[in-house]
């Protein structure tokens, strides 16, 4: 029992100190006026996420966040700033609009979360309509131990069929806009 | 990046293993963490990374943009194509429990060729992505 | 003062959002506006997976020996939104290196001023 609490303590401090890391990087990777610095920032936000992720027990988006936060997103980052400019130039008014924007809604929601169940609390609406069927049933229905697999291709595959079609048109997208339809935009209008 | 031998020796020898990693990602799906999303991005990233250092236009010679189109295709079809065999098989769409006689390897197999399409079509994506920005200048 | 601390982590998700939210109206360049947006979804999925934590459970994975298992739907949701945010970005990136080379700037200031003022004056 003691050793159980013991380890508790040490999940909580972790994910405290991710969070205090999580909320520098990002501040850093906002101010900075290099671009290049923020690209790599970004890198280090989504592999200090995925960190996160592995103490909350969201062991699968652990996995895309490290392939996908901190590997591809900076990728492309840097090659889009290797194609644009890589400062940022200086805002021509100040920002106290922005930052009472964000204070108040901050602000609103900090408020909101009053209403919401404390962290980790078992009791939670959150766990108490489909994800415990989902638990108890996925081995037995599919034969897949990993619920959030069965979940994913099995419970809501209307869901990741569409989010798989968006995929795909965004990649479609990228194409036409930079790819292959520039090209021949550019061989076609000779400039 | 060509001329680092240091960089082209290592990420040469690392490639095969970033791809074999991403296969069992894809496979291993089911009994533990990992599936379609995962594998995809890690199998690109073996690609890209052969793309960063041996120039984008080698990588092009190996999987070539057209290849990678009829790819992203081809797993959105699956995906859809698993979905409208379940109703073939007397079941809703999406329904994989009429894939085969017994419904629990019905929904197994089901799972199994939805992340295949998935797999394919995030990999092909991000390929895609990656030519595209770096193919320009 | 334990059920004031109890929601730290959505905090934490609040302030990473606003951070975002200050970056895409404060910041004038495209290229920055992108980075605040990913800060937002980000946090967006800190919240979720904040939400489907259990104290004491485990990662979904059902075994022998385990019996208190973390929500895996808000895992499920957010591992899709992580890929399909890549790819949204992806496109916004893309969007950014066309402007720029049909404007010659990122910044939203001197696009702006151009649409106003025809170059041919």
């Amino acid at each position: 029992m003691d050793r159980k609490e013991g380890r508790r303590a040490i999940e909580i401090y972790i994910n405290i100190v991710l969070l205090f890391f999580l909320v520098a990087t990002g501040l850093a990777a906002v101010l900075l006026r290099n671009l290049l610095a923020s690209a790599m920032l970004l890198g280090i936000y989504g592999l200090l996420m995925a960190a996160l992720w592995v103490v909350l027990d969201a062991v699968d988006v652990a996995f895309t966040e490290a392939a996908v936060g901190a590997g591809i997103t900076t990728v492309l980052m840097l090659l889009a700033i290797a194609l644009t400019e890589r400062h940022e130039k200086r805002p021509s008014r100040p920002p106290y609009l922005a930052l009472l924007a964000a204070l108040v809604t901050g602000g609103a929601l900090v408020y909101a979360t009053g209403g919401m169940p404390a962290f980790g609390d078992a009791a939670a609406p959150a766990h108490r309509h489909v994800a415990p069927e989902y638990i108890a049933r996925a081995l037995d229905e599919t034969g897949v131990p990993n619920v959030v697999t069965a979940v994913l291709a099995s419970y809501r595959g209307f869901d990741t069929l569409g989010e798989v079609t968006v995929i795909f048109t965004a990649g479609m997208g990228v194409l036409l806009l930079i790819g292959v339809g520039a090209r021949r935009r550019k061989e076609g209008g000779g400039s | 990046m060509k001329d680092y031998m240091l960089l082209r020796i290592i990420s040469k020898m690392l490639i095969p293993f970033i791809l074999l990693f991403g296969l069992y990602v894809q496979m291993h799906g089911d009994y533990g963490p990992g599936g379609g999303f995962q594998a995809g991005v890690i199998f690109a990233a073996a690609f890209i990374l052969y793309a960063i250092v041996f120039e984008v236009e080698t990588a092009r010679r190996v999987a070539p943009m057209a290849v990678l189109a009829t790819a992203a295709c081809i797993g959105v079809l699956l995906d859809g194509g698993v979905g409208v065999a379940g109703m073939i098989g007397g079941g809703n769409f999406l329904e994989y429990g009429a894939l085969a006689h017994d419904p629990r390897h019905g929904n197994h197999l089901g799972i199994t060729l939805i992340e295949l399409g998935v797999g394919i079509t995030v990999a092909a994506v991000m390929m895609i992505v990656y030519y595209s920005f770096a193919g320009r200048r | 003062m334990a059920e004031f601390l109890a929601h730290y982590n959505y905090w934490a998700a609040i302030v990473l959002a606003m951070i975002g939210l200050f970056a895409v109206i404060a910041r004038g360049n495209l290229i920055k506006k992108l980075i605040g947006l990913s800060l937002f979804q980000t946090a967006v999925f800190l919240l979720f997976i904040t939400i489907g934590k259990i104290t004491g459970a485990t990662a979904p994975i059902v075994g022998a020996g385990f019996t208190l298992y973390s929500n895996p739907l808000p895992h499920v949701l957010i591992l899709t939104a992580i890929v399909v945010s890549v790819s949204t970005l992806a496109v916004g990136l893309a969007l950014t290196v066309a402007i720029r080379r049909a404007y010659g700037s990122t910044e939203e200031d001197e696009i702006q001023h151009k649409d106003r003022v025809p170059e041919r004056e």
